[in-house]
């Protein structure tokens, strides 16, 4: 990346993997067991939380100076909720479906701990450049595991991606049906998202030991 | 052919498929070494004891099981015989190639899948094979419906031992119940095949005929059809104690449960403080909504008056609650350890397992939940349990009257007990 200076290319690269906001910091996990059912509502929260996170980041960044510290906080909520809003009324504008899906956990986005995590612990001590790229990269992070969730809770529990029909028609019998596959009513609901979840955990520290806390 | 096998076992000792290699070998022969190490282990003999001794009090309900599918297929094509003889209409050879045919299958797809995933994970953390699946490979096919297709079957025995076992550590760590985390698994994923009335009867799902009719065979679970509220049962009492209704296949004998449970009492093998206070906990449950139908609480067209009025002491009777209690709670793993723990988590497991069958009709079979609730609390009780007597025996240090010869040792005795 000659773009961007080793140091800066770290900040957007280490929440993808080593340092990710849900596998490792295991931040934000409501809404990832909430809404990824389905493929579409993970990209669509995904991106909401890359909105977000990366515009709040700046504008935090930009402010550090003058915010007091001691409604910090507050400052810190105006900001991720003037911005959830924005969000909220593009989706009920034009993904109309989709944010009743969503429904409640898009609102839910300002109470989610990666963003009031950032902002405490990055955007109040560093350049707006620099928070941009640490919000990108921590809601790139968060992203990347509510897509690979939802890919396998929509795949295993209804049979399609992104609503598509990947594995064959269940109604009509066809595809893998025909030899009497069935989808796992388990993966519909909430808890198998928590399996997922624990699995993806599960691989990535046996992949890199260095993550295993001590017990 | 042993010696050279223990021979065969020193020579490669160390190597990678070493443990692949003597889990085959302890399988078939005694092995030269008893188990050492586990957290169950509290005896002095090998845990394969223990396993070999369920294992044995599980086969007749097995058996009875395979002559039972038989026999619910017959009924459902025939009728039920006027004159029910046991030898000439129940223990026939018609009777036992049907259920042969159908659980013998359940039973091989249960170990093989199982075993085949103990056997990886012995390679890959280079330890030897765990005998912990022996038990619960036979229990499974024991608890789930007999035309439980095969693959899914596989799937949730997969995913059973790995997530509700293998990640934990393994044989003696694991939280939950294995066979029933694989139950669970089961119900919530492909709840179609684990309820309603289809799925009891071998071939009722293919839609085999009645003769002479255009119905499909229909056989309801009693609490099933209870849950729907039909109170008048087309099963006797008897039907229900020896095991001739319609159900998974290894818990409909409840005279085969008590056996069983009498073995397993005698050889202390499981607990008779969980078997009975089970007992007693389903027993309280069914007496207190049995006091609530009496003094008139309850009007008769709640959706709950059949199950509730339901006599208190048939719940044993019907479903898996006996079963669960002798061969599922007392699971040394993931019951309690201390006595007065198994007291308390025997009974929470009967009373909770009639309330979620009275109290929700979408899961007729409480006893699962109800056994693996208790399995996460088990730890909490024994915890309590033993805080508490802790605290007896502080008391009764501070009442005693100790004749020291220093004050010094006062003080130590009680820093040590604090």
């Amino acid at each position: 990346m000659a773009l961007l200076s080793k140091k800066d290319s770290k900040l957007v690269l280490d929440p993808l993997a080593d340092n990710n906001p849900i596998t490792i910091q295991v931040l934000g996990i409501c809404s990832a067991l909430a809404i990824t059912a389905e493929l579409k509502a993970s990209v669509v929260m995904a991106l909401s939380v890359l909105f977000v996170l990366s515009m709040g980041n700046v504008a935090i960044s930009l402010l550090r100076n003058i915010i007091p510290s001691k409604i910090r906080i507050i400052v810190q909520l105006v900001v991720v909720a003037a911005l959830v809003i924005i969000v909220d009324q593009v989706l009920k504008a034009f993904a109309y479906e989709l944010s009743k899906t969503l429904s409640v956990f898009v609102g839910l986005i300002i109470t989610n701990c990666i963003i009031m995590g950032r902002f405490e612990a990055f955007a109040l001590g560093n350049g707006p450049k620099k928070a941009f790229l640490d919000g990108i990269g921590n809601a790139l992070g968060y992203g990347i595991i509510l897509v690979i969730v939802g890919f396998f809770r929509e795949l295993l529990g209804s049979g399609t991606l992104f609503g598509f029909k990947v594995l064959g028609d269940p109604v009509t019998k066809t595809g893998l049906y025909a030899i009497g596959y069935e989808n796992n009513g388990f993966m519909i609901i909430p808890p198998a998202a928590l399996i997922v979840l624990g699995v993806i955990i599960w691989v990535q520290r046996s992949k890199n030991r260095a993550l295993i806390e001590e017990a | 052919m042993k010696d050279k096998l223990h021979q065969l076992k020193l020579k490669y000792e160390g190597k990678k498929m070493a443990p692949a290699f003597n889990a085959l070998h302890t399988f078939l022969y005694t092995p030269n070494e008893t188990t050492h190490s586990g957290a169950h282990v509290r005896g002095a003999d090998d845990l394969k004891r223990t396993m070999n001794t369920v294992i044995m009090a599980l086969v007749p309900c097995l058996i009875f099981g395979m002559f039972n599918a038989g026999y619910q297929q017959y009924i459902a094509i025939n009728g039920a015989p006027e004159n029910f003889s046991l030898f000439n209409d129940f223990l026939t050879w018609s009777n036992f190639l049907v259920g042969l045919t159908t659980i013998l299958p359940l039973v091989i797809v249960s170990y093989g899948i199982g075993l085949g995933i103990e056997f990886l994970f012995a390679v890959i953390k280079g330890h030897e094979v765990e005998e912990g699946y022996l038990v619960t490979g036979m229990l499974v096919p024991l608890i789930v419906p007999v035309d439980t297709p095969l693959w899914m079957l596989a799937i949730a025995v997969a995913f059973g031992v790995v997530i509700g076992k293998e990640v934990f550590g393994g044989t003696g760590m694991n939280i939950l119940n294995p066979a029933l985390t694989i139950r669970a698994f089961l119900f919530f994923a492909y709840p179609t095949w684990m309820s309603g009335d289809k799925v009891w009867v071998h071939g009722a799902v293919d839609g085999l005929t009645k003769a002479g009719s255009a119905d499909a065979i229909s056989g309801e679970t009693i609490l099933g059809s209870l849950a729907q509220g039909t109170s008048n049962l087309s099963y006797s009492l008897s039907d229900m104690f020896y095991g001739f209704i319609p159900g998974s296949v290894g818990e409909t004998s409840k005279i085969l449960i008590l056996l069983g449970a009498l073995f397993l009492i005698f050889s202390k093998i499981a607990s008779w403080r969980i078997i009975v206070s089970g007992v007693l906990g389903a027993l309280a449950m069914g007496l207190i909504f049995n006091g609530i139908v009496d003094a008139g609480w309850l009007p008769t067209y709640s959706k709950f008056y059949t199950l509730m009025s339901f006599p208190y002491w048939q719940h044993l009777l019907v479903g898996g609650l006996a079963f669960g209690i002798v061969f599922m709670a007392t699971d040394p793993v993931t019951g309690s350890q201390t006595n007065r723990g198994k007291w308390i988590y025997g009974f929470l497991i009967g009373f909770m397992s009639v309330m979620i069958r009275v109290f929700n009709p979408g899961y007729p079979e409480g006893v699962f939940l109800a056994i693996l609730l208790m399995n996460v609390f088990a730890p909490t009780i024994d915890h309590y349990v033993v805080r508490g007597n802790i605290k007896k025996r502080l008391k009764r240090l501070k009442t005693a009257t100790i004749y020291p010869k220093t004050s010094d040792e006062v003080d130590s005795l009680k820093t040590e007990t604090a």
